[in-house]
């Protein structure tokens, strides 16, 4: 594996673990939608430096199709996501669920 | 070893943004640094050879969910929606470190296995697409793409249904308002025609090079929201018949294709004599979909108007 | 024709519900025809499985491991066939609800796309046999289902169809970054294929660790279950007999499929422990919950949470000490059986739930009281359910726990058979409250309820004596599941 290739995926691995902190660690749910997307990214990352991990045989297109439609699911997703909290922002004026508005964390 | 060094930068840069996106103090602040940190990864995917995804990841990734974001800042505000401050978890932290650390392992323990290069490069001739991405796509792994696209329509339907029942029939999201000699009304007529070419160039170039329905599809989707900013054109009402053609006649026209395959023994077959030309077919199509679903995402629900 | 019968399952209400999108006028009437049609389709799929065993295509021609293969075994086709089962009972039964007459409403035009996609992802999900696909199948199975959750509007569905798209997004997500890592190690995403180059190295072992993560929390096992109560109560009843009856078995037939199919030498002691420990407790806590509710929906949503629960008994029955024993196949089949017997009673369930909604207009229990006066064959179609859902004979949840018991039994696991016991005297507490009410002599007048025609109440009366059914004639669906069947499912999982 070329130097190059394993920072990125190694940089993808970093970056699962950051966005899934931010998801779970956060009450925010904007925040946690942002986290969701590293995450998401990172998981793109390292899946795309493992196909290019054999320079010889050059970059594997298979990965690459998949990561773009990940994108385009991931980006349906959070689509969704971010409408449902608009409307609970507009009838119940907050942007967390309920169970983390309570208990310690408030 | 210059390479090297701008990797391990980049690799840097990379993982500062997505850490201040994912810690910073503000809401605004974090959205400005996930758009930046998408810029990055998008930088990311050209050194690693795939401009396709760079591509993908710079509109969609980076640019329409960065929008989709600041687009609920706003909204959240003005809704007065607050929630608790974050508050640092180490417990979590050490956990999320120790889940990077096993992948970061298991990323190097991977066995030194080839990919599909070699099968994709064999099947490539008689695919209908000369970039090996559009043949995967639109081709090989077809269903995933029809899926896709579904998937798109389904959110949007999903999106709609958040509506008040007595906004139904008017147009979707919140009104504009654009003071007409302003930067942005300039901007708005001025870009359109720059965003079109760009747009319809990528559709058409991806079959050869890389681009394609979902990156051109974007382009456009964004094109549209900035004229649609700028005031130059209105959002159609959610009940008008010809945008609901528009949203759907991508897909559909995959699907035909794929039943018209299945009735002649091949599930989303294509013949190799007409691959190349019904693949050009269903991404223009496609892209008409793409483009018009996903600038209604961004708009939201409609909303009826005092 | 073995094309067609694979695809159409999963091109017809893909096409259904983009013509319903366009053509909203006439969706409600395309998507009852489409559930009639798939159901014939899956008749026929199931008929020729039976006669020439399990069937496969590969899409666009291409084989794996460029293409996608989509495959029937006994497994997949009867999953397909009691889908599509509920959905042509489901479908007629939103009528009411969501058909427009006269102008276009927002319910009304959302409601079917939605229901069909949320049909077309299972059918994908059942036949699929590429990982990445099945990744897509149900991020279009979870949203369409989540958009459902939020059809009604107001602030409490809002909020619970939040909560369960946080615990999808991290289902899905995590499902995927296994998914790629099977595909980085082994440059394959077919199951058939993986099965057989997969080695147990640690990358192999994180990637099924990661899918099995993600596909639990898709099935709302216990401890991920506090999203699917309040989702699968607060959604109107079609979609509630949809979301609670089928949604969370797609993830269940993958997660089976990757352990029995995939990487069976990868089951430790440890693991199928862990899995049925849970399961277990879900089954105990779903119940003891479904016990304290006042509502008859959250009374049933609750239910789901412990009736998963039996389906994770499957590891330890046919796994660690379980696999020595001749009874694992049992095991595996029985889980198919309750995964069946639940999801018929289920949806059986929430559509009289709804009309007892309808007809009192709310859902608290003490409405219910001396329903049975009023709505004789919606209660009976209730009480037939209930009988399933116990396991009490005839039924098809007999048929399972009787099967499982005997596996428990057999391999000198009784802790799992007390499990099984325990959770059918639970569900006869919980469910014994309303049907006592149903069934008493005095209550409400029934000129003070609204009228629900008998045609609609026979709906879920369908579904319940489906389930009655499965237990009566168990020999025919025992044995078609064990066409295609893995050869781990017999020998049983073991390292």
């Amino acid at each position: 594996m070329s130097g190059f290739v394993t920072f990125f995926g190694l940089a993808g691995a970093g970056l699962i673990g950051l966005g899934l902190y931010g998801f779970l660690a956060h009450a925010h749910l904007l925040r946690r939608l942002l986290s969701f997307n590293v995450m998401g990214s990172g998981v793109f990352l390292m899946f795309g430096a493992a196909a290019a991990r054999s320079p010889a045989l050059g970059a594997d297109a298979v990965p690459q199709a998949l990561i773009i439609t990940g994108i385009v699911v991931k980006l349906a997703g959070t689509a969704l996501a971010v409408a449902l909290l608009v409307q609970l922002a507009r009838s119940l004026g907050r942007a967390a669920l309920p169970e983390d508005e309570e208990g310690p964390r408030a | 070893m210059t390479g090297l060094v701008f990797d391990l930068l980049l690799c840097a840069l990379l993982l500062a943004a997505g850490l201040a996106a994912v810690v910073a103090r503000g809401l605004f602040a974090g959205v400005v640094f996930f758009i930046a940190y998408g810029v990055f990864v998008a930088l990311g995917w050209l050194r690693l050879d795939a401009i396709d995804v760079a591509l993908a990841e710079a509109a969609i990734g980076a640019g329409l969910t960065g929008v989709l974001l600041l687009g609920a800042i706003g909204q959240l505000s003005r809704a007065g929606a607050e929630a608790p401050a974050p508050r640092p978890n180490i417990p979590l932290a050490l956990a999320c470190g120790g889940l990077s650390l096993l992948l970061g392992a298991a990323f190097l323990a991977l066995p030194d296995a080839p990919g599909l290069q070699a099968e994709v490069a064999a099947a490539l001739p008689i695919s209908g697409a000369e970039n090996p991405v559009t043949a995967v796509l639109l081709n090989f792994r077809a269903i995933d793409t029809l899926l896709e696209s579904i998937v798109l329509t389904a959110v949007l339907v999903g999106v709609w249904a958040l509506a008040r029942d007595d906004a139904w029939g008017c147009r979707p999201g919140l009104p504009q308002r654009v003071r007409p000699d302003g930067v942005l009304a300039g901007f708005g007529r001025l870009l359109p025609p720059l965003g079109l070419m760009v747009g319809v160039y990528l559709v058409w170039a991806g079959t050869k090079q890389p681009g394609g329905a979902f990156q051109g599809g974007t382009v456009l989707a964004a094109v549209w929201l900035l004229a649609a900013m700028a005031g130059a054109v209105t959002a159609p009402r959610v009940t008008d018949l010809l945008l609901r053609a528009a949203l759907v006649a991508g897909p559909i026209l995959f699907l035909a294709v794929g039943i018209a395959g299945a009735l002649g023994g091949s599930f989303l077959g294509l013949a190799p004599a007409v691959a190349g030309p019904l693949i050009l077919a269903i991404e223009v199509a496609l892209t008409l979909s793409i483009a018009s679903t996903l600038a209604l995402l961004v708009l939201g629900p409609p909303e009826a108007r005092a | 024709m073995t094309t067609l019968l694979l695809a159409l399952p999963v091109a017809l209400p893909l096409l259904a519900a983009l013509i319903a999108v366009a053509a909203a006028r006439i969706a409600a009437d395309l998507a009852m025809a489409t559930g009639l049609l798939v159901l014939g389709l899956a008749v026929w799929l199931v008929a020729e499985v039976a006669h020439a065993g399990p069937v496969s295509i590969a899409l666009g021609g291409w084989e794996a491991p460029l293409g996608i293969v989509l495959h029937a075994d006994g497994l997949g086709a009867s999953f397909l066939l009691v889908t599509a089962l509920i959905m042509a009972a489901v479908l007629p039964a939103a009528r009411q609800g969501f058909a427009d007459r006269g102008a276009e409403t927002r319910a009304g035009f959302a409601f079917w796309p939605l229901a069909l996609l949320l049909f077309a992802g299972m059918n994908t999900a059942f036949l699929s046999r590429d990982l990445f696909n099945l990744f897509v199948a149900l991020e279009l199975l979870t949203l369409s289902a989540v958009a459902l959750v939020a059809i009604e509007g107001k602030a409490e569905t809002i909020t619970a169809a939040l909560r369960y798209m946080i615990f999808a997004l991290l289902g899905s997500v995590l499902f995927l970054l296994g998914a790629a890592l099977a595909y980085s190690a082994y440059a394959t995403l077919d199951m058939t294929r993986l099965a057989g180059v997969a080695a147990g190295d640690w990358p192999m072992a994180a990637a099924v660790a990661l899918m099995t993560l993600g596909l639990a929390i898709k099935t709302a096992l216990f401890p991920f279950h506090a999203w699917l109560p309040p989702a699968h109560s607060g959604a109107p009843a079609p979609a509630s007999a949809m979301l609670s009856a089928l949604v969370p078995k797609a993830s269940f037939v993958i997660m089976l499929r990757l352990w029995f199919e995939v990487v069976p030498d990868l089951a430790s002691p440890l693991l199928v422990l862990v899995l049925g420990s849970l399961g277990a407790v879900a089954v105990v806590w779903g119940s003891l919950l479904a016990i304290g509710q006042a509502r008859l929906k959250l009374i049933i949503a609750y239910s789901t949470v412990a009736q998963l629960g039996y389906l994770f008994l499957v590891f330890p029955l046919a796994g660690g000490v379980g696999a020595a024993q001749p009874w694992a196949a049992g095991a595996w089949t029985a889980v198919s059986f309750h995964a069946f017997s639940h999801a018929l009673a289920k949806a059986a369930m929430f559509l009289a739930a709804g009309l007892f909604l309808r007809a009192v207009g709310h859902d608290r229990l003490e409405g219910l009281r001396g329903l049975a006066r009023a709505m004789p064959i919606a209660c009976f179609a209730f009480g037939l359910s209930a009988i399933a859902l116990m396991g009490l004979p005839p039924s098809g949840g007999f048929t399972a726990k009787y099967l499982l018991l005997t596996s428990a039994f057999a391999s000198g696991q009784w802790i799992w058979g007390v499990v099984l016991v325990a959770g059918g005297l639970l569900a006869a507490v919980y469910l014994f409250r309303p049907l006592n009410l149903m069934f008493s002599k005095e209550g409400a007048d029934p000129a003070t309820l609204r009228p629900v025609p008998r045609g609609e109440q026979a709906l879920p009366l369908l579904l319940a004596l489906a389930a009655i059914l499965l237990g009566i004639a168990s020999s025919g669906p025992f044995d078609f599941l064990q066409i295609g069947r893995p050869g781990d499912a017999a020998a049983g999982l073991a390292p």
